[in-house]
Protein backbone atom coordinates (compact mmCIF):
# COMPACT_ATOMS: atom_id res chain seq x y z
CA UNK A 1 0.00 0.00 0.00
CA UNK A 2 1.23 3.47 -0.85
CA UNK A 3 2.71 5.01 2.25
CA UNK A 4 2.94 8.75 2.65
CA UNK A 5 6.41 9.81 3.67
CA UNK A 6 6.52 11.72 6.91
CA UNK A 7 9.11 14.14 5.58
CA UNK A 8 8.32 14.93 1.98
CA UNK A 9 10.10 17.78 0.20
CA UNK A 10 7.46 20.33 1.26
CA UNK A 11 7.83 19.18 4.85
CA UNK A 12 11.58 19.65 4.75
CA UNK A 13 11.31 23.10 3.23
CA UNK A 14 8.72 24.11 5.80
CA UNK A 15 10.87 22.81 8.64
CA UNK A 16 13.95 24.72 7.49
CA UNK A 17 11.93 27.87 6.90
CA UNK A 18 10.38 27.55 10.37
CA UNK A 19 13.77 27.08 12.00
CA UNK A 20 15.10 30.13 10.20
CA UNK A 21 12.17 32.29 11.26
CA UNK A 22 12.40 31.02 14.86
CA UNK A 23 16.10 31.86 15.03
CA UNK A 24 15.50 35.30 13.54
CA UNK A 25 12.54 36.04 15.78
CA UNK A 26 14.32 34.82 18.91
CA UNK A 27 17.31 36.98 18.08
CA UNK A 28 15.03 39.97 17.59
CA UNK A 29 13.21 39.28 20.82
CA UNK A 30 16.12 38.44 23.05
CA UNK A 31 18.80 40.72 21.73
CA UNK A 32 17.71 43.44 19.36
CA UNK A 33 14.42 44.87 20.51
CA UNK A 34 14.59 47.54 23.21
CA UNK A 35 14.12 46.62 26.89
CA UNK A 36 10.66 47.34 28.18
CA UNK A 37 10.02 50.59 30.07
CA UNK A 38 9.06 49.24 33.51
CA UNK A 39 10.29 45.67 33.54
CA UNK A 40 13.49 45.79 31.56
CA UNK A 41 14.78 42.56 30.18
CA UNK A 42 12.30 40.45 32.14
CA UNK A 43 9.63 41.39 29.63
CA UNK A 44 11.47 39.55 26.86
CA UNK A 45 9.77 36.31 27.90
CA UNK A 46 6.58 37.91 26.66
CA UNK A 47 7.81 37.54 23.06
CA UNK A 48 7.60 33.81 23.73
CA UNK A 49 4.57 33.79 26.01
CA UNK A 50 2.10 35.94 24.10
CA UNK A 51 2.44 34.24 20.67
CA UNK A 52 1.95 30.86 22.32
CA UNK A 53 -1.12 32.15 24.16
CA UNK A 54 -2.66 33.57 21.01
CA UNK A 55 -1.96 30.42 19.02
CA UNK A 56 -3.28 28.14 21.77
CA UNK A 57 -6.64 29.84 21.17
CA UNK A 58 -6.52 29.06 17.44
CA UNK A 59 -5.82 25.34 17.47
CA UNK A 60 -8.97 24.47 19.46
CA UNK A 61 -10.97 25.75 16.50
CA UNK A 62 -8.97 23.55 14.16
CA UNK A 63 -9.88 20.66 16.43
CA UNK A 64 -13.52 21.70 16.42
CA UNK A 65 -13.66 22.01 12.65
CA UNK A 66 -11.98 18.66 12.16
CA UNK A 67 -14.33 17.02 14.68
CA UNK A 68 -17.37 18.38 12.86
CA UNK A 69 -15.92 17.15 9.58
CA UNK A 70 -15.38 13.74 11.16
CA UNK A 71 -18.97 13.55 12.45
CA UNK A 72 -20.31 14.63 9.07
CA UNK A 73 -18.21 12.18 7.05
CA UNK A 74 -18.40 9.28 9.47
CA UNK A 75 -21.13 7.42 7.61
CA UNK A 76 -20.75 9.01 4.20
CA UNK A 77 -17.03 8.48 3.56
CA UNK A 78 -15.27 6.64 6.39
CA UNK A 79 -11.79 6.86 4.89
CA UNK A 80 -11.94 10.64 4.56
CA UNK A 81 -13.43 10.79 8.04
CA UNK A 82 -10.25 9.21 9.41
CA UNK A 83 -8.25 12.04 7.90
CA UNK A 84 -10.40 14.55 9.73
CA UNK A 85 -9.97 12.58 12.92
CA UNK A 86 -6.18 12.60 12.54
CA UNK A 87 -6.26 16.40 12.20
CA UNK A 88 -8.51 16.62 15.26
CA UNK A 89 -6.16 14.74 17.55
CA UNK A 90 -3.11 16.55 16.23
CA UNK A 91 -4.73 19.92 16.86
CA UNK A 92 -5.78 18.87 20.37
CA UNK A 93 -2.24 17.81 21.24
CA UNK A 94 -0.75 21.02 19.88
CA UNK A 95 -3.34 22.97 21.89
CA UNK A 96 -2.28 21.22 25.07
CA UNK A 97 1.41 21.83 24.34
CA UNK A 98 0.95 25.49 23.51
CA UNK A 99 -1.40 25.94 26.43
CA UNK A 100 1.12 24.38 28.80
CA UNK A 101 3.85 26.67 27.52
CA UNK A 102 1.53 29.66 27.91
CA UNK A 103 0.69 28.74 31.50
CA UNK A 104 4.26 27.96 32.57
CA UNK A 105 5.91 30.98 30.95
CA UNK A 106 3.09 33.16 32.22
CA UNK A 107 3.70 31.87 35.76
CA UNK A 108 7.43 32.54 35.46
CA UNK A 109 6.78 36.08 34.26
CA UNK A 110 4.07 36.66 36.86
CA UNK A 111 6.37 35.59 39.68
CA UNK A 112 8.84 38.29 38.73
CA UNK A 113 6.45 41.01 37.58
CA UNK A 114 3.62 40.62 40.10
CA UNK A 115 5.34 38.66 42.86
CA UNK A 116 2.85 35.79 42.65
CA UNK A 117 2.97 32.50 40.77
CA UNK A 118 -0.74 32.37 40.17
CA UNK A 119 -3.95 34.27 40.65
CA UNK A 120 -7.53 33.39 39.84
CA UNK A 121 -8.24 36.26 37.54
CA UNK A 122 -10.29 36.11 34.33
CA UNK A 123 -7.62 35.32 31.79
CA UNK A 124 -5.54 32.86 33.75
CA UNK A 125 -8.56 30.91 34.89
CA UNK A 126 -10.02 30.76 31.38
CA UNK A 127 -6.69 29.57 30.01
CA UNK A 128 -6.41 26.93 32.69
CA UNK A 129 -9.93 25.72 31.92
CA UNK A 130 -9.18 25.55 28.20
CA UNK A 131 -6.13 23.46 29.03
CA UNK A 132 -8.22 21.21 31.30
CA UNK A 133 -10.86 20.73 28.61
CA UNK A 134 -8.31 19.56 26.06
CA UNK A 135 -6.47 17.35 28.50
CA UNK A 136 -9.81 15.72 29.26
CA UNK A 137 -10.26 15.27 25.49
CA UNK A 138 -6.91 13.47 25.30
CA UNK A 139 -7.79 11.31 28.31
CA UNK A 140 -11.08 10.32 26.70
CA UNK A 141 -9.24 9.27 23.56
CA UNK A 142 -6.74 7.29 25.56
CA UNK A 143 -9.29 5.47 27.68
CA UNK A 144 -11.88 4.74 24.97
CA UNK A 145 -11.93 1.42 23.18
CA UNK A 146 -10.74 1.64 19.60
CA UNK A 147 -13.43 2.17 17.02
CA UNK A 148 -15.38 4.38 19.34
CA UNK A 149 -12.64 6.72 20.40
CA UNK A 150 -12.97 8.87 17.30
CA UNK A 151 -16.69 9.48 17.59
CA UNK A 152 -16.77 10.01 21.33
CA UNK A 153 -13.86 12.42 21.18
CA UNK A 154 -15.51 14.32 18.33
CA UNK A 155 -18.65 14.71 20.42
CA UNK A 156 -16.60 15.93 23.37
CA UNK A 157 -14.89 18.40 21.09
CA UNK A 158 -18.28 19.85 20.14
CA UNK A 159 -19.11 20.23 23.83
CA UNK A 160 -15.77 21.88 24.51
CA UNK A 161 -16.33 24.31 21.66
CA UNK A 162 -19.73 25.30 23.07
CA UNK A 163 -18.18 25.62 26.49
CA UNK A 164 -15.24 27.84 25.63
CA UNK A 165 -17.20 31.07 25.08
CA UNK A 166 -19.35 30.36 28.13
CA UNK A 167 -16.24 29.79 30.24
CA UNK A 168 -14.73 32.98 28.92
CA UNK A 169 -17.78 35.09 29.76
CA UNK A 170 -18.41 33.53 33.13
CA UNK A 171 -14.86 33.80 34.36
CA UNK A 172 -14.67 37.36 33.12
CA UNK A 173 -17.67 38.25 35.23
CA UNK A 174 -16.06 36.55 38.14
CA UNK A 175 -12.67 38.27 38.23
CA UNK A 176 -10.35 40.75 36.67
CA UNK A 177 -6.76 41.28 37.73
CA UNK A 178 -4.73 40.58 34.59
CA UNK A 179 -3.30 43.78 33.10
CA UNK A 180 -5.79 45.40 30.77
CA UNK A 181 -5.48 43.91 27.28
CA UNK A 182 -2.42 45.31 25.59
CA UNK A 183 -4.07 45.45 22.20
CA UNK A 184 -7.21 47.54 21.93
CA UNK A 185 -7.53 48.02 25.65
CA UNK A 186 -7.69 51.82 25.87
CA UNK A 187 -5.85 55.02 24.93
CA UNK A 188 -2.65 54.06 26.74
CA UNK A 189 -2.47 50.47 25.61
CA UNK A 190 -0.80 49.06 22.55
CA UNK A 191 2.68 47.90 21.84
CA UNK A 192 5.43 50.44 21.35
CA UNK A 193 6.25 50.56 17.61
CA UNK A 194 9.89 49.66 18.25
CA UNK A 195 8.74 46.33 19.68
CA UNK A 196 6.27 45.46 16.98
CA UNK A 197 8.74 43.78 14.58
CA UNK A 198 10.01 41.42 17.30
CA UNK A 199 6.49 40.61 18.33
CA UNK A 200 5.23 40.07 14.79
CA UNK A 201 8.14 37.82 13.84
CA UNK A 202 7.66 35.76 16.99
CA UNK A 203 3.99 35.24 16.25
CA UNK A 204 4.90 34.13 12.74
CA UNK A 205 7.68 31.86 13.97
CA UNK A 206 5.55 30.01 16.49
CA UNK A 207 2.60 29.82 14.10
CA UNK A 208 4.84 28.14 11.52
CA UNK A 209 6.18 25.82 14.20
CA UNK A 210 2.66 25.00 15.37
CA UNK A 211 1.60 24.10 11.85
CA UNK A 212 4.73 21.99 11.48
CA UNK A 213 3.94 20.11 14.72
CA UNK A 214 0.37 19.60 13.57
CA UNK A 215 1.49 18.25 10.23
CA UNK A 216 4.08 15.91 11.78
CA UNK A 217 1.58 14.54 14.25
CA UNK A 218 -0.99 14.22 11.47
CA UNK A 219 1.41 12.18 9.37
CA UNK A 220 2.21 9.94 12.33
CA UNK A 221 -1.47 9.43 13.06
CA UNK A 222 -2.21 8.60 9.42
CA UNK A 223 0.56 6.01 9.43
CA UNK A 224 -0.90 4.49 12.57
CA UNK A 225 -4.37 4.42 11.02
CA UNK A 226 -3.05 2.79 7.83
CA UNK A 227 -1.16 0.21 9.86
CA UNK A 228 -4.36 -0.60 11.77
CA UNK A 229 -6.29 -0.92 8.53
CA UNK A 230 -3.64 -3.25 7.09
CA UNK A 231 -3.72 -5.38 10.23
CA UNK A 232 -7.51 -5.56 10.09
CA UNK A 233 -7.36 -6.58 6.42
CA UNK A 234 -4.83 -9.29 7.17
CA UNK A 235 -6.98 -10.61 10.00
CA UNK A 236 -10.02 -10.77 7.73
CA UNK A 237 -8.08 -12.51 4.97
CA UNK A 238 -6.61 -14.99 7.43
CA UNK A 239 -10.06 -15.84 8.75
CA UNK A 240 -11.32 -16.34 5.18
CA UNK A 241 -8.48 -18.72 4.43
CA UNK A 242 -9.20 -20.71 7.54
CA UNK A 243 -12.87 -20.95 6.65
CA UNK A 244 -11.88 -22.71 3.41
CA UNK B 1 -46.31 6.84 20.59
CA UNK B 2 -45.40 10.48 20.86
CA UNK B 3 -41.95 11.64 21.87
CA UNK B 4 -43.24 12.60 25.29
CA UNK B 5 -44.75 9.15 25.60
CA UNK B 6 -41.33 7.58 24.96
CA UNK B 7 -39.71 9.85 27.53
CA UNK B 8 -42.32 8.95 30.13
CA UNK B 9 -41.87 5.24 29.48
CA UNK B 10 -38.11 5.53 30.02
CA UNK B 11 -38.63 7.69 33.09
CA UNK B 12 -41.05 5.23 34.58
CA UNK B 13 -38.67 2.33 33.91
CA UNK B 14 -35.80 4.06 35.70
CA UNK B 15 -37.94 5.10 38.64
CA UNK B 16 -39.30 1.59 39.04
CA UNK B 17 -35.87 -0.01 38.84
CA UNK B 18 -34.51 2.42 41.38
CA UNK B 19 -37.46 1.99 43.69
CA UNK B 20 -36.83 -1.75 43.92
CA UNK B 21 -33.36 -1.43 45.39
CA UNK B 22 -33.07 2.26 46.29
CA UNK B 23 -29.29 1.85 45.99
CA UNK B 24 -28.54 5.08 44.22
CA UNK B 25 -30.56 7.41 46.37
CA UNK B 26 -29.38 5.92 49.66
CA UNK B 27 -25.80 5.89 48.52
CA UNK B 28 -25.96 9.48 47.29
CA UNK B 29 -27.62 10.70 50.45
CA UNK B 30 -25.07 9.19 52.75
CA UNK B 31 -22.17 10.26 50.57
CA UNK B 32 -23.37 13.85 50.45
CA UNK B 33 -23.82 13.88 54.20
CA UNK B 34 -20.29 12.55 54.71
CA UNK B 35 -18.88 15.22 52.42
CA UNK B 36 -20.65 17.93 54.40
CA UNK B 37 -19.28 16.55 57.67
CA UNK B 38 -15.75 16.29 56.33
CA UNK B 39 -15.86 19.85 55.05
CA UNK B 40 -17.05 21.03 58.45
CA UNK B 41 -14.02 19.37 59.98
CA UNK B 42 -11.84 21.03 57.39
CA UNK B 43 -13.14 24.56 57.87
CA UNK B 44 -14.99 24.78 61.21
CA UNK B 45 -16.57 28.12 60.32
CA UNK B 46 -18.24 30.77 62.43
CA UNK B 47 -21.79 31.73 61.48
CA UNK B 48 -20.74 34.74 59.42
CA UNK B 49 -18.02 32.92 57.55
CA UNK B 50 -20.17 29.86 57.04
CA UNK B 51 -22.55 31.87 54.90
CA UNK B 52 -19.72 32.60 52.54
CA UNK B 53 -18.55 29.05 52.08
CA UNK B 54 -21.79 27.10 52.49
CA UNK B 55 -22.87 27.69 48.89
CA UNK B 56 -19.67 26.21 47.56
CA UNK B 57 -19.74 23.26 49.93
CA UNK B 58 -23.36 22.41 49.17
CA UNK B 59 -22.75 22.20 45.45
CA UNK B 60 -19.49 20.32 45.87
CA UNK B 61 -21.25 17.74 48.01
CA UNK B 62 -23.99 17.39 45.39
CA UNK B 63 -21.43 17.21 42.58
CA UNK B 64 -19.51 14.38 44.18
CA UNK B 65 -22.66 12.56 45.23
CA UNK B 66 -24.25 12.73 41.80
CA UNK B 67 -21.02 11.60 40.12
CA UNK B 68 -21.07 8.40 42.13
CA UNK B 69 -24.65 7.69 41.12
CA UNK B 70 -24.48 8.67 37.45
CA UNK B 71 -22.29 5.79 36.37
CA UNK B 72 -24.66 3.32 37.96
CA UNK B 73 -27.57 4.70 35.98
CA UNK B 74 -26.14 3.32 32.77
CA UNK B 75 -24.91 0.00 34.11
CA UNK B 76 -28.59 -0.89 34.46
CA UNK B 77 -28.81 -0.69 30.69
CA UNK B 78 -25.84 -2.91 30.15
CA UNK B 79 -27.16 -5.91 32.03
CA UNK B 80 -28.99 -8.43 29.84
CA UNK B 81 -27.77 -6.52 26.76
CA UNK B 82 -30.54 -4.01 27.13
CA UNK B 83 -28.42 -1.34 25.48
CA UNK B 84 -28.28 -3.26 22.22
CA UNK B 85 -32.05 -3.57 22.36
CA UNK B 86 -32.34 0.17 22.90
CA UNK B 87 -30.16 0.81 19.89
CA UNK B 88 -32.28 -1.41 17.69
CA UNK B 89 -35.59 -0.05 18.92
CA UNK B 90 -37.28 2.47 16.62
CA UNK B 91 -37.82 4.89 19.52
CA UNK B 92 -35.77 8.10 19.33
CA UNK B 93 -32.53 7.65 21.32
CA UNK B 94 -32.75 11.14 22.76
CA UNK B 95 -35.96 10.02 24.52
CA UNK B 96 -33.88 7.39 26.33
CA UNK B 97 -31.41 10.08 27.33
CA UNK B 98 -34.10 12.49 28.46
CA UNK B 99 -35.94 9.86 30.47
CA UNK B 100 -32.75 8.85 32.22
CA UNK B 101 -31.66 12.43 32.85
CA UNK B 102 -35.07 13.27 34.32
CA UNK B 103 -34.93 10.25 36.61
CA UNK B 104 -31.45 11.26 37.76
CA UNK B 105 -32.76 14.76 38.34
CA UNK B 106 -35.47 13.35 40.61
CA UNK B 107 -32.96 11.27 42.56
CA UNK B 108 -30.60 14.18 43.11
CA UNK B 109 -33.56 16.39 44.00
CA UNK B 110 -34.54 13.93 46.72
CA UNK B 111 -31.01 14.15 48.07
CA UNK B 112 -31.15 17.95 47.98
CA UNK B 113 -34.48 18.11 49.77
CA UNK B 114 -32.96 16.12 52.62
CA UNK B 115 -29.57 17.80 52.51
CA UNK B 116 -30.50 21.49 52.33
CA UNK B 117 -32.26 21.65 55.74
CA UNK B 118 -29.39 19.65 57.24
CA UNK B 119 -27.05 22.21 55.82
CA UNK B 120 -28.96 25.05 57.39
CA UNK B 121 -28.72 23.22 60.70
CA UNK B 122 -25.02 22.36 60.51
CA UNK B 123 -23.94 25.82 59.48
CA UNK B 124 -26.56 27.88 61.33
CA UNK B 125 -27.64 29.36 58.05
CA UNK B 126 -30.35 31.75 57.18
CA UNK B 127 -30.45 33.60 53.89
CA UNK B 128 -29.62 37.29 54.13
CA UNK B 129 -30.55 37.85 50.49
CA UNK B 130 -33.69 36.65 48.73
CA UNK B 131 -34.08 33.12 50.05
CA UNK B 132 -36.91 32.18 47.68
CA UNK B 133 -34.50 32.43 44.75
CA UNK B 134 -32.99 29.17 45.95
CA UNK B 135 -36.12 27.55 44.54
CA UNK B 136 -34.82 28.70 41.13
CA UNK B 137 -31.13 28.01 41.69
CA UNK B 138 -31.51 24.47 43.01
CA UNK B 139 -33.35 22.98 40.00
CA UNK B 140 -31.28 24.91 37.46
CA UNK B 141 -28.00 23.90 39.04
CA UNK B 142 -29.06 20.31 39.49
CA UNK B 143 -30.21 20.03 35.89
CA UNK B 144 -26.86 21.40 34.68
CA UNK B 145 -25.01 18.70 36.59
CA UNK B 146 -27.39 15.88 35.83
CA UNK B 147 -27.86 16.58 32.12
CA UNK B 148 -24.17 16.70 31.31
CA UNK B 149 -23.42 13.96 33.83
CA UNK B 150 -25.88 11.54 32.26
CA UNK B 151 -24.51 12.32 28.81
CA UNK B 152 -20.87 11.85 29.77
CA UNK B 153 -21.65 8.72 31.71
CA UNK B 154 -23.08 7.32 28.48
CA UNK B 155 -19.97 8.54 26.66
CA UNK B 156 -17.80 6.51 28.97
CA UNK B 157 -19.90 3.36 28.92
CA UNK B 158 -17.53 1.16 27.00
CA UNK B 159 -14.26 2.77 27.98
CA UNK B 160 -11.79 1.19 30.33
CA UNK B 161 -11.78 2.79 33.74
CA UNK B 162 -15.29 4.09 33.29
CA UNK B 163 -15.77 5.42 36.82
CA UNK B 164 -12.63 7.50 36.56
CA UNK B 165 -13.53 8.98 33.22
CA UNK B 166 -16.79 10.62 34.26
CA UNK B 167 -15.32 13.18 36.66
CA UNK B 168 -12.35 13.79 34.35
CA UNK B 169 -14.62 14.80 31.52
CA UNK B 170 -17.57 16.23 33.45
CA UNK B 171 -15.78 18.64 35.76
CA UNK B 172 -14.01 20.82 33.17
CA UNK B 173 -17.14 21.18 31.06
CA UNK B 174 -19.30 21.95 34.09
CA UNK B 175 -17.10 24.67 35.54
CA UNK B 176 -19.14 27.63 34.24
CA UNK B 177 -22.29 26.03 35.63
CA UNK B 178 -20.57 25.26 38.93
CA UNK B 179 -19.39 28.82 39.14
CA UNK B 180 -22.93 30.02 38.43
CA UNK B 181 -24.62 27.84 41.00
CA UNK B 182 -22.04 28.45 43.71
CA UNK B 183 -21.95 32.19 43.16
CA UNK B 184 -25.74 32.44 43.02
CA UNK B 185 -26.09 30.46 46.26
CA UNK B 186 -23.43 32.55 47.98
CA UNK B 187 -25.12 35.73 46.76
CA UNK B 188 -28.45 34.57 48.15
CA UNK B 189 -26.98 33.50 51.47
CA UNK B 190 -24.77 36.52 52.08
CA UNK B 191 -26.84 39.17 50.28
CA UNK B 192 -23.51 40.79 49.32
CA UNK B 193 -24.05 40.89 45.56
CA UNK B 194 -26.67 40.23 42.92
CA UNK B 195 -27.46 36.59 42.08
CA UNK B 196 -29.22 37.68 38.86
CA UNK B 197 -26.34 37.41 36.38
CA UNK B 198 -25.37 34.00 37.72
CA UNK B 199 -28.91 32.69 37.44
CA UNK B 200 -29.02 33.95 33.86
CA UNK B 201 -25.72 32.20 33.19
CA UNK B 202 -27.20 28.97 34.53
CA UNK B 203 -30.27 29.33 32.32
CA UNK B 204 -28.14 29.98 29.23
CA UNK B 205 -25.81 27.11 30.06
CA UNK B 206 -28.73 24.74 30.55
CA UNK B 207 -30.35 25.68 27.27
CA UNK B 208 -27.11 25.32 25.32
CA UNK B 209 -26.06 22.02 26.80
CA UNK B 210 -29.47 20.38 26.93
CA UNK B 211 -29.79 21.08 23.22
CA UNK B 212 -26.30 19.70 22.58
CA UNK B 213 -26.98 16.56 24.63
CA UNK B 214 -30.29 15.84 22.92
CA UNK B 215 -28.83 16.35 19.46
CA UNK B 216 -25.66 14.36 20.01
CA UNK B 217 -26.96 11.44 22.05
CA UNK B 218 -27.84 9.48 18.95
CA UNK B 219 -24.21 9.75 17.79
CA UNK B 220 -22.89 8.56 21.11
CA UNK B 221 -25.29 5.62 21.38
CA UNK B 222 -24.29 4.41 17.94
CA UNK B 223 -20.63 5.26 18.27
CA UNK B 224 -19.25 2.09 16.76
Amino acid sequence: MQRSRIFGPLGLVWFLLTLAVIVYATRLGLLLSPPEATMGNVARILYYHVPHSMLSLVFPYVNFGASLAYLYRRRRDPLKALTADAIAISAAEVTVVYGSICLVTGMLWGRVAWGIWWTWDARLTSMLLLWLLYVSYLMLRKLSSTGQAHTLAAVLSVFAAIDVPIVYMSIRWWRTQHPAPVFGGGPDSGLDPSMKPAFGWNVLAWALWGVFLLAMRYALERRKQQREQDAALQAIEASLEMAQ
Amino acid sequence: MSYLGHVLVHLRKDLQLEWRSRDSVNGMLFFALLVVVVFSLAFDPTAAMSRQIAGGILWLALLFASTTALNQAWTREQRNRVLEAQRMAPAPPSALFLGKALSNLLFVAIVEVVLAPLFAVFYNLHAVGQGWLMAAVLPLGTWALVCNGTFFAALGLRTRNRELLLPLVLFPISIPALLGMMQATTAILTGAFEPGPWIRLLIGYNIAFTAACLLLFDTVLNAE
